[in-house]
């Protein structure tokens, strides 16, 4: 696997500065999500009415890649429905497992499936995925 | 001064290439690569005299129990124990630690009662002590920092008290790699009635360890970071301590007769080894151990000592680099080094070295309270072992140089 594959540009550029990094004013509820291999620890702020996802935002410690993650996700899930948004973390978290692997499927994770790289790296998979499953718990009492 | 080629020939992992790159394994603090003399102890037991030892009435079985019980032999001579049935097999050393926690920590700390460890310690160091102070209503203290790294003097003076029960520590810190004053600090733990608990798994295979020197009551080590397969640990205990405490597991081969509502123990050591045990991983250990003797410690300490000589000033030369527990006022650095490379979170340079073949330890290394305690969350680890070279730190040290670049940070 070559470093360029997993450090992309994208990847890079929402780890430096990701703009959903921020509390949320408003949040209707947030949730804690932590690796316990690293330590490492994020807090996921949703503002969720009327079912939809309106603003979400996370806060917290990680590597590059469950940071870039966290704020991909946000943007692909802001102003979903609270279903759809966990569709779309089954469908990611699927994606990293390589249980999803169909190009036109993971079309509709947009920005997000070009974290598909991480999925052969089995020591970074927690990473990439801790964000959307603190997601999907988050969701569930929805 | 590290003679790869010499070593090289007997470790034919370190050969391999990983992601292309020859390997360059810095991470012997987590688990050391095993000699070829260790993998034919172990395929020579399989191989040829695997039996159940200290059951069947057959020659098989009578070899097995041959090759444990000088294991046992080997390993107390080793650590200097004063007879063998003070070496307890464990499968690492956090199921001797535990061990401790459960059979002698339940029975003998009480409400009311201390018990002290330090901030440097290991998850397996730390976490039953926990378990055991809730449990039994004792209160659980630490032994924080000096500035330096080192084991804050003030509270080895004042922490140890009369309400002190136990004290455990660890000989090498898995994360800074300094070296404790165990003597000292067993000396004022006796001196209040308290017994000594010493974590000896990242000293043990870097230095001659003499348990009766250090009047340690116990010391936990595991197998496997010192060239033994893994699933072989030791518990040493003086006898007379070990004699007194319950049973921690129970089942076949520790007792002594059953019947239907009682049991009697068996004796030392076979009271602490209950059901059949790693028999294949004890070869293993005696020719680890025949192999560190026969290189001798002094030769170990003197190879690690040059690599962390040669590796600090590379390190402090990269101003992006930030180091911890290298600064000791005391000459007891050991061949462990930790690091963070600014803006870069550990996993991310872990992950960077690995493609470059470099292979090191990142995470919070089983200590997140000295990392909260250092304001990290993570770091970055090397740990060295004899058969590293300058060449070893010269690769990891190239890779370094790129990690920021590729996460698109300036230098």
């Amino acid at each position: 696997m070559a470093l360029e594959d997993i450090y992309t540009e994208l990847i890079g550029e929402h780890s430096r500065n990701p703009e959903n990094k921020k509390e949320l004013p408003g949040a209707t509820c947030s949730l804690k999500g932590h690796n316990p291999s690293c330590g490492d620890e994020i807090t996921l702020a949703l503002k969720v009415e009327d079912g939809v996802v309106k603003d979400a935002a996370f806060t917290g410690v990680g590597c590059a890649i469950s940071q870039a993650s966290a704020d991909i996700m946000i943007d692909l899930v802001r102003g979903e429905t609270v279903g759809h948004a966990r569709e779309l973390a089954h469908k990611f978290i699927g994606m990293i497992k390589r249980e999803v692997t169909d190009e036109a499927e993971l079309e509709e994770l947009e920005d997000a499936a070009l974290l598909q790289n991480v999925s052969n790296m089995p020591a970074r998979v927690k990473c990439a995925v801790l964000a959307w499953h603190t997601l999907d718990d988050a969701l569930k009492e929805k | 001064m590290a003679d790869a080629q010499e070593f090289l020939k007997d470790f034919p992992l370190l050969g391999q290439k990983m992601n292309g790159k020859q390997i360059t394994y810095l991470d012997n603090g987590a688990t050391t690569q095993k000699p070829e003399q260790m993998i034919e102890a172990l395929c020579h037991y399989y191989g040829g005299c695997n039996a159940n030892p200290h059951r069947g009435a057959y020659a098989l079985s009578v070899e097995a129990t041959e090759i444990y019980e000088k294991a046992r032999v080997r390993t107390a001579q080793f650590i200097h124990a004063a007879r063998p049935e003070e070496i307890i097999f464990t499968k690492n050393a956090t199921e001797a630690l535990n061990l401790v926690a459960y059979s002698y920590g339940m029975t003998n700390v009480h409400e009311g009662d201390e018990i002290l460890i330090s901030i440097a310690e290991h998850h397996s160091n730390l976490v039953p002590w926990q378990h055991v102070a809730k449990a039994t209503g004792a209160r659980l203290r630490y032994i924080y920092l000096e500035d330096d790294g080192n084991l804050s003097e003030e509270d080895i003076e004042k922490k140890i008290t009369e309400r002190t029960k136990l004290v455990a520590v660890t000989q090498i810190s898995n994360v800074l790699g300094l070296k404790n004053d165990i003597r000292r600090i067993v000396k004022k733990a006796h001196a209040v009635g308290a017994a000594a608990l010493v974590d000896g798994s990242q000293s043990v295979a870097h230095m001659a360890v003499n348990v009766q020197d250090l009047d340690a009551d116990f010391f936990a080590f595991s197998g496997h970071k010192m060239l033994s397969p893994m699933g072989i640990g030791v518990l040493y205990g003086k006898y007379d301590i070990l004699d007194a405490m319950p049973p921690f597991l129970m089942g076949g081969d520790m007792i002594d007769s059953v019947e239907e509502q009682d049991t009697t123990w068996a004796e030392l050591p076979a009271k602490f080894e209950a059901g059949t045990q790693n028999v294949g991983g004890a070869a293993g250990l005696t020719a680890a151990i025949d192999y560190l003797e026969s290189l001798t410690f002094d030769r170990v300490e003197a190879i690690e000592k040059d690599l962390v000589g040669y590796a600090l000033p590379k390190l402090r030369a990269l101003p992006y680099i930030e180091l911890y527990g290298c600064d000791s006022r005391r000459p007891n650095k050991t061949g462990i080094i930790a690091f963070n490379v600014r803006d870069v979170h550990p996993h991310d340079v872990a992950s960077i070295l690995d493609s470059f073949g470099v292979a090191i330890r990142a995470g919070h290394h089983c200590a997140q309270p000295l990392h909260h305690y250092l304001g990290q969350n993570a770091s970055c680890r090397a740990s060295f072992y004899f058969y590293n070279t300058r060449a070893d730190v010269d690769r990891w040290i190239a890779a370094l140089q790129k990690v920021r670049g590729v996460l698109g940070f300036g230098a």
